[in-house]
């Protein structure tokens, strides 16, 4: 019996060896372990054994039994990672194919820079500040010290739609509304975002309409070097480390002192160039202290408060920031321009 | 203003300095130096030349073979100038010599005959054709007689200046004059300052008896003086009189004018020089103009007055529009031999007036708006008067004539040297406030550290303490002011509520796909009435229009953002760009009134257009056009997100398809609107099929809660249930929709639509749509009878009210 069951392992074996498919090799499995399966077969014969014999062939036909069932489950672990390798080959797929993109859109190019610029001030700890486009003449012009007639009105021509009501030509008669809504009891740290209208012809530098942001910062002993220091803050950080600024002096009916503020050229690093003119400064921005007939226009007290006060183009920062060479391309829209900075 | 060095080298000495150097100065201590212009680049190698014969070339009519004289040597030049003559004295370039535009000049033969140099035109030396002397314009130069022959003429004509060209801000009027540019070079380079003493050598006669002198509006004009000036001789003007003019930008025209012009600039006062014999009167009278009163000005335009205007009259009618323009009939021309010269001072706010009446602005009327300096009206006359002595032959009269009630006095302001370095941030001593005034040539009292400074009649605009402080500042340097941070207590800033949710929706739709735009608020009268959302059309808005518009095309402030966000569309479909998905969030400017009285409501809307192709990249997927569903799911999307419970409600609006339009609706409200344009629309705005929407974000705002608060994840199983209804083709889905979600409620938790089908395998007029419904308790798991009960109470309600049948 021992060698019957012998050559049933080395035969079953050499068959499981042998095949190579998963339908063939189950066969193999039914054949031998199967209820009709010849080991099955022997081992129902082993009734017929003396009872020393039995323990003794029953070792071997355990024996037997797990060499045939690891020799199984070996070759079919094999074949089924063949199966699968071949399935995955067949899978595989072109993947210089393109994808299916999901449509994505973006900001303005504007709304990046005044996004940026509000969170640069923001953690500085200013608030964000919005008033009407429509605006009195009284906040335009009048609450800025700039009484009817006087002559720096002619620096900003203005689209009226009454005598009294205009389009604002700046964002700065949100200074005078938000003072006076504080009411001169307690300190001011704003800046304002907004469109602003001029009563120009459109063309590659001049937009009838275009976006300003104005900032106001008063407080008790607010010094003009506070305002240097704020403005070198924000040019380095809008404009990188290794800017410098400097300050001109210039003139607004609203500020006095009042400043230019120049940052040096980034293409010649100040040298003088093309592009900033031979100058090497490029102006940015004017500002300068809070003129005393404003403070007290708003309610707040001269002798107590001083305070300063910056302005700036979006869109001149925008241009001088990407090279932006015309003005109108901020309202034609064209998808080609607002793609190329849909992510500024 | 234009500054020529060279000219004002005479006042104050600025050295070695170059001229860029002396522009970076200025420009860092207050006046921004915009350009330097060099008059001519180096014209080296030509001299003044004696015309000694000009004949006509053997071989060419119009051209004429000269024999002239430069000094050290005799040069046979061939010269094609109209005006040259025999006897002139002339610029010539010599061959070697390199002329503006890198123009070098050679020995040439000109048909045949040999030509060894050029005789000059001012235009071929550098000089702008504009300012060059009328008589000089189409030929060579001719030079006085007085110069030498062989002289440097680039020092000549004075075309080794640069001209510097201030940007003036307003309130620097001190700067439009020379004299006032040399107080503030002196000041900035630390120089002395000479200006010239204004000698009169006068006559016998008395001025008196020959003008009188009436101010009617003292407040306008508190003073006017009136010079007489006999025997004057008209000619042209010094040669050096004439190069500064002409550098300045003001063309030479005789003595009398230009002297006038040549004080306007030195001083920064206008003056008027009135032929005398051509007034026909003895009196000057100041007045306002009458009512419909005309005069004819200098450029022959009769100028129709009202008593908004001053004038000067000669007692009967007007002669000149005071600060502005003379009167042509009193004009100075060459047959004057007597002028009434006027030296006023005219308020800034009647000059401005009749200039913005009559749209005449000069160098006059300019200096005039921005003020002048009170104590120079009278310097400048007698200055001029010097000048036509000199350089016209004038006898002038003794005295002058005048009305003056002018206030001459200097502004007092009180400084502190603590009080300047806590608003600077700085640490100036008293000795370098006492240095700054001395550069600035300000008097002033000094008692330790507090000055009593009196600002110069020059310097109108140094009133208050703040001016001092800036004076101060630029003096000692904006450079040097340290960098600081403010001191005071800090807050912490951060959005408002409505901000952040503004960044959040856009933020939104950008992740949609749709790009951010921004369109101009002003519209055209075409576009003012077009796509307005039926909330605001129904309250009849007034269009709000600009009193002088640029343009027609932004005229209007805005009721939409959709016709201006088309245009865009178009724009750029027109360049092969078609596949388009744009928003805008902006306001619009809403009024009830016809004539505005107060500020219109800004009201934020979000308006959007969609055209095109969706997905891009069809290689394996079908190509998807743009289409309503799209539109309302981005909107579907963003009411989501808000949690406002916003419904789609058919409509028809004009200039929408009238089968692909709804209104949105909050809380039964009308919010805005969505659909495709109407066919006729997008045919005349030149647009493809298109997708817009416009939604009124006040509502919104108003409607968004951002208090979340927590609800329960449910525990108990959820079970779906399909169900296809048969229904007749008119019926909406949604409203079958609202039904079930109606019928079912609370069992039903969520309705979706998975399927409609219209066409072979439905009836005729019949459609069939598949609805899933989900059915969920709270606090425990549905029973299948529970569900059942639910399930056919819905289907015979949607029986009853639809007539709608189960598909099978």
């Amino acid at each position: 019996m021992k060698e019957q069951l012998e050559a049933i392992q080395s035969e079953a074996l050499e068959k499981i060896d042998g095949t190579n498919n998963v339908k063939e090799l189950q066969e193999i499995k039914v054949a031998y372990l199967g209820k009709k399966g010849s080991l099955t077969g022997v081992l129902r014969g082993m009734g017929k054994l003396s009872k020393e014999e039995r323990p003794v062939v029953g070792e071997i036909a355990n024996k037997v039994r797990e060499a045939i069932t690891d020799a199984l489950e070996q070759k079919s672990e094999i074949l089924e990672q063949e199966a699968m390798e071949k399935q995955l080959e067949a899978e595989a797929i072109d993947i210089t194919l393109p994808g299916r993109q999901v449509k994505v859109g973006g900001p303005h190019l504007l709304t990046s820079i005044v996004e940026e610029i509000e969170d640069l001030f923001i953690g500085m700890g200013f608030e964000v500040r919005e008033g009407p486009e429509v605006e009195t003449d009284y906040y335009n012009f009048e609450a800025l010290n700039l009484p009817k007639g006087h002559p720096a009105r002619d620096m900003q021509d203005t689209f009226y739609l009454t005598n009294e009501l205009l389009m604002r030509t700046h964002t700065s008669p949100v200074q005078a509304r938000t003072m006076r809504e504080f009411d001169g009891g307690k300190p001011v740290r704003m800046i304002c975002p907004g469109k602003v209208y001029r009563r120009d012809t459109d063309d590659a530098t001049h937009s009838h309409q275009f976006t300003q942001i104005e900032g106001l910062f008063v407080d008790e002993n607010v010094r003009m070097s506070d305002l240097k220091g704020i403005l070198d803050t924000f040019a380095k950080k809008m404009f990188g480390q290794e800017r410098k600024i400097r300050l001109r002096p210039s003139y607004f009916p609203f500020t006095e002192p009042s400043v230019e503020m120049d940052i040096s050229c980034k293409v010649c690093g100040g040298d003088g160039c093309s592009v900033c003119k031979g100058s090497g400064w490029i102006e940015i921005l004017g500002a300068g202290m809070v003129h005393p007939n404003v403070l007290e226009m708003a309610g707040y007290d001269p002798e107590k408060y001083s305070g300063f006060a910056f302005g700036m183009g979006t869109e001149r920062i925008a241009m001088l920031k990407y090279g932006v060479n015309d003005i109108r391309q901020f309202y034609t829209n064209d998808i080609r321009f607002l793609k190329q900075y849909h992510n500024a | 203003m234009l500054v020529s060095l060279n000219w004002l080298k005479n006042y104050v000495d600025i050295g070695m300095i170059s001229p860029e150097e002396l522009a970076e100065k200025i420009t860092k201590s207050g006046i921004e130096v915009d350009g330097i212009e060099y008059i001519a680049e180096k014209s080296e190698n030509v001299v003044v030349g004696y015309v000694e014969s000009c004949e006509k070339h053997p071989n060419a009519d119009k051209l004429n073979l000269c024999q002239v004289d430069v000094g050290d040597d005799k040069l046979q030049i061939i010269c094609g100038a109209p005006n040259i003559a025999q006897g002139q004295k002339v610029a010539v370039a010599k061959p070697g010599a390199v002329l503006p535009g890198n123009f070098k000049i050679k020995k040439v033969k000109l048909r045949g005959v040999e030509s060894n140099g050029m005789i000059c035109s001012l235009k071929e030396l550098g000089v702008e054709e504009k300012y060059v002397p009328k008589d000089a314009v189409d030929g060579i130069f001719v030079f006085p007689d007085n110069v030498t022959i062989g002289g440097n003429v680039e020092a000549l004509l004075n075309l080794n200046d640069a001209v510097l060209e201030f940007d003036l801000t307003p309130n620097r009027a001190d700067a439009l004059s020379m004299h006032g540019v040399a107080y503030e070079v002196a000041a900035i380079l630390n120089q002395p300052i000479q200006l010239p003493e204004e000698a009169v050598e006068v006559s016998d006669e008395d001025a008196n008896s020959y003008v009188s002198v009436e101010v009617e509006d003292k407040d306008l004009n508190p003073y006017y003086g009136a010079f007489i000036i006999k025997d004057l001789e008209i000619k042209p003007s010094p040669l050096w009189m004439c190069n500064y003019l002409m550098a300045a930008g003001i063309r030479p025209i005789n003595n009398v004018v230009d002297i006038t012009n040549y004080v306007l600039l030195e001083y920064g006062q206008p003056l008027h020089a009135f032929d005398y014999d051509r007034l026909q009167s003895e009196k000057i009278v100041v007045r306002r103009a009458k009512q419909g009163e005309t005069l004819v000005t200098l450029d022959d335009q009769e100028r129709t007055l009202s008593e908004d205007h001053l004038v000067i009259t000669n007692g009967l009618e007007p002669v000149a529009l005071a600060g502005v323009m003379g009167g042509a009939g009193t004009e100075v021309n060459e047959t004057t031999t007597t002028v009434l010269l006027e030296a006023a001072y005219f308020v800034s706010s009647a000059v401005r007036k009749t200039v913005k009446d009559t749209g005449l602005r000069s160098e006059s009327s300019t200096r005039f708006e921005k003020g002048i300096d009170p104590n120079r009206v009278k310097k400048a006359g007698l200055r001029a008067c010097q000048l036509l002595q000199q350089y016209a032959g004038g006898k002038v009269l003794a005295n002058t004539v005048e009305f003056d009630e002018l206030d001459r006095s200097e502004k007092v302001v009180e400084i502190n040297t603590t009080e300047i370095n806590k608003r600077l941030g700085t640490e100036i001593t008293i000795a370098e406030i006492i240095d700054i005034l001395n550069k600035l040539r300000f008097n002033f009292e000094q008692n330790n550290e507090d000055f009593t400074v009196y600002a110069p009649t020059r310097r109108g605009d140094i009133t208050i303490f703040e001016d001092m402080l800036e004076e101060v500042a630029r003096i000692y340097g904006y450079d040097n002011l340290p960098y600081t941070l403010p001191v005071g207590a800090s807050q912490a800033g951060a959005l408002t509520e409505r901000q952040q949710l503004k960044r959040d929706i856009k933020n939104y739709l950008q992740g949609t796909g749709l790009m951010e735009t921004i369109t101009y608020s002003l519209t055209n009268e075409k576009n003012i009435g077009k796509l307005i959302s039926p909330e605001v059309q129904e309250n009849n808005p007034e269009p709000i229009a600009l009193a002088m518009p640029m343009t027609e095309d932004h005229k209007y402030l805005r009721l939409s953002l959709l016709p201006e966000l088309l245009g865009t569309l178009g724009y750029n479909q027109a360049r092969n760009q078609s596949n388009l998905a744009y928003y805008e969030l902006g306001p619009i400017y809403i009024t009830h009134e016809k004539t505005l009285t107060k500020q219109p409501d800004e009201s934020l809307r979000l308006a959007g257009a969609l055209s095109g192709t969706w997905t891009e990249q069809p290689w394996q997927q079908e190509k998807k056009e743009v289409d309503f569903y799209l539109t309302k799911g981005i909107l579907e999307g963003l009411f989501d997100f808000l949690q406002i419970p916003v419904l789609f409600k058919q409509a028809k609006l004009p200039d929408m398809h009238p089968g692909r339009c709804a209104t949105l609706t909050l809380h039964d409200e009308v919010i805005g609107f969505i659909g495709q344009l109407h066919p006729i629309l997008e045919k005349n705005m030149d647009l493809k099929e298109t997708f817009v929407f416009d939604v009124n974000m006040e509502k919104v705002f108003a409607a968004y809660s951002n208090e979340s608060t927590y609800s329960q994840i449910p525990k108990y199983p959820s079970i779906a249930r399909d169900i296809a209804f048969i229904l007749d083709e008119e019926v909406l889905a949604g409203d079958v929709k609202a039904t079930i979600e109606e019928t079912g409620a609370p069992l039903v938790k969520k309705v979706d639509i998975f399927d409609v089908y219209q066409g072979e395998n439905a009836p005729d007029g019949k459609k069939s749509i598949a609805y899933s419904l989900l059915y969920q308790h709270p606090e425990k798991t549905l029973k299948d009878d529970e569900i059942e009960e639910s399930f056919n109470e819905i289907i015979e309600t949607v029986n009853s009210k639809y007539g709608a049948y189960v598909r099978s």
